[in-house]
């Protein structure tokens, strides 16, 4: 299925068990996948058309009304457009608000430069009381929902649209706030976010054929970045690499270098190097940016080799 | 009951000079300006309770110029929300009555703003709520002049009239000057009243937003509105820094200005009419 569909039908599912939650569109209600849902629930879904600033601040003003919106658009514009209204009106207003941006970084393909955000996450990491959340696939995005939405604050949800390769088993057991270990493994880790995380277990296969056994960890909560896991293996391995569909600026390296910052461990990065997108199919973009099986296998063999 | 709003202005006007003075500073012209507005809200129109400030169903008040806060403070504390000697604490370290409006530190505040022209689209998702929740409540908003350039404004003023949010009465503060100099000057909000009339509001031009009296039978006219589908604009002209000459004479220097205690002090004996 594709994620907005999950996405969806568990908004669906919220609103069919609890009216007071409301989505908010800003005219990309088809893009979201959340079009159908205007017939179900007319009173629960609305459209502020092209005014991503006014969609925000409505629902902080519906959110002290006792509701829970979930307001949506690309990821640029639910991030650093809107950004003084997140931090103003939804979180130093400590307002029930949830963000979904879609389109993260170079999923958002053909719309090119100006619709891929290379810095979403940079944008609102910087925010205080802002959770940050980016889904692996379908499993972990239909298991994390119901804690979102039960979660009592801004939460920005980093949303790929389309169908994506399946990671986690049915027995998947979601915690918002601690990374997932989904290898265990000793030459070095590999901490990772969204749906590069299936290129990262291919590549680990690659890496386990050159006989380096490499621990990937997914951290699907970027704020707060589960400290006490990362910490825990980069002591262990002794070396680390990242991989983030993201500028290596302000993203989940940072995230990570943040909590290593009192271990002399070295982090190298498989990211974005500092540049805005660019029109392409991913295929195009992923070798553009270096967000290739190849660049994960080639970084964590210099990875491992640094220890 | 019913109060004396005249005498009701008096009272607030003197607690904002008491607070700021004590400080020594503030946002003075744009506070004494929007008085007669809080005075008719809080002491005749707005569906209250003081002693039960999350009273449901209530009417709610938002001050989207949130650097008025010191004012909305002053007719706060007189309507009985909080002690007047809290007032002495405004926009010191730790207290609870800081510059700009905050919902989360300040009894009776309803929404924080300060960031200009968020709170006016927060006031729209709370008359929006309201509807959903079908309570009755009626839904106020303060704007600025200087305010009404920030384009979220319009994005709200669109919204609330295709959603016929006709339980919201909001409040232009036309005082015409703004912290570079006048509005005229430095980027023409001008013509008002047509523009939110253009958006599909119902619009009633107040000719002295500082008469109390006009401001009284504008609310009165307004809330007439509700039904009509439209929401409401009043645009109160007003003399920003009014009741007190010298503030008043500051012009645009009057937005955020230095007030020492003496001055606080003749400023009250000249409001009081004891000159």
């Amino acid at each position: 299925m594709e994620m907005r569909a999950v996405y969806a039908a568990c908004l669906a599912e919220m609103m069919e068990k609890d009216k007071n939650v409301v989505v908010l569109d800003a005219d990309l209600a088809k893009a979201s996948g959340t079009r159908a849902l205007y017939e179900r629930f007319p009173e629960q879904m609305f459209d502020c058309g092209v005014a991503e600033q006014n969609m925000a601040s409505i629902a902080a003003g519906l959110s002290s009304y006792g509701f829970k919106p979930w307001i949506e658009s690309f990821t640029p514009f639910a991030t650093r457009r809107i950004c003084d209204q997140v931090a103003i009106s939804i979180s130093y207003a400590k307002r029930n608000v949830k963000i979904v941006g879609t389109d993260p970084g170079i999923s958002a393909e053909l719309n090119g430069g100006t619709h891929m955000s290379m810095e979403d996450i940079g944008v609102l990491r910087s925010v205080p009381g802002v959770v940050i959340f980016e889904p692996v696939d379908e499993v972990q995005l239909k298991a994390a929902m119901p804690v979102l939405n039960a979660y009592d604050g801004p939460v920005y949800v980093r949303l790929f649209r389309k169908q994506l390769p399946v990671v986690f088993g049915e027995d998947y057991k979601f915690d918002l706030f601690k990374a997932d270990v989904l290898k265990k493994g000793k030459d070095l880790t590999i901490f990772v976010s969204g749906f590069l995380t299936k290129d990262v277990l291919e590549a680990e296969k690659q890496l386990a054929d050159e006989g380096i056994d490499a621990e990937i960890i997914n951290i699907h909560t970027i704020k707060p970045v589960d400290c006490e896991t990362v910490v825990a293996s980069a002591r262990k391995t002794g070396t680390v690499l990242t991989v983030e569909n993201h500028n290596v600026i302000g993203g989940l390296q940072s995230a990570v270098l943040e909590a290593l910052a009192a271990e002399k461990i070295p982090v190298t990065a498989v990211g974005v190097q500092d540049r805005f997108g660019e029109v392409g199919k991913l295929p195009y973009l992923r070798e553009a940016m270096g967000l290739t099986v190849e660049n994960i296998v080639a970084s964590a063999r210099k990875a491992a080799a640094l220890k | 009951m019913s109060y004396d709003l005249k005498e009701v202005c008096k009272d607030i006007r003197c607690d904002i000079m008491t607070c700021i003075g004590h400080l020594g500073v503030g946002h003075i012209g744009g506070c004494l300006s929007v008085v007669e507005a809080l005075a008719v809200l809080y002491f005749k129109e707005m569906n209250i309770d003081p002693k039960n400030p999350k009273m449901e169903g209530r009417d709610r008040f938002i001050c989207s110029k949130g650097h008025a806060g010191p004012a909305v403070y002053a007719t706060l504390a007189n309507r009985g929300y909080f002690d007047k000697k809290e007032l002495l604490t405004l926009n010191q370290g730790g207290t609870n009555l800081p510059s700009h409006c905050d919902m989360n530190r300040t009894t009776g505040i309803d929404m924080t703003t300060g960031s200009l022209g968020q709170g006016f689209s927060c006031a729209v998702g709370v008359a929006l709520g309201s509807k959903l929740r079908k309570d009755g409540a009626t839904i106020y908003a303060m704007i600025g002049d200087g305010e009404s350039q920030e384009g979220q404004i319009w994005e709200a003023a669109m919204f609330a009239a295709a959603k016929k949010l006709d339980n919201l009465i909001a409040f232009t503060d036309y005082n015409k000057l703004q912290i570079d100099g006048s509005c005229e000057q430095v980027n023409d909000v001008a013509p008002l009243a047509e523009k939110w009339a253009a958006f599909g509001w119902n619009v009633i031009d107040v000719e002295d937003g500082n008469d109390v009296e006009q401001v009284e039978e504008a609310v009165s006219h307004a809330k007439l509105g509700i039904g009509s589908g439209k929401p409401t604009m009043i645009i109160l002209n007003t003399l920003k820094g009014c009741g007190v000459q010298w503030i008043v004479d500051l012009g645009a220097g009057n937005h955020n200005c230095p007030v020492s205690e003496e001055q606080a002090e003749a400023a009250i004996r000249e409001i009081r009419g004891e000159d």
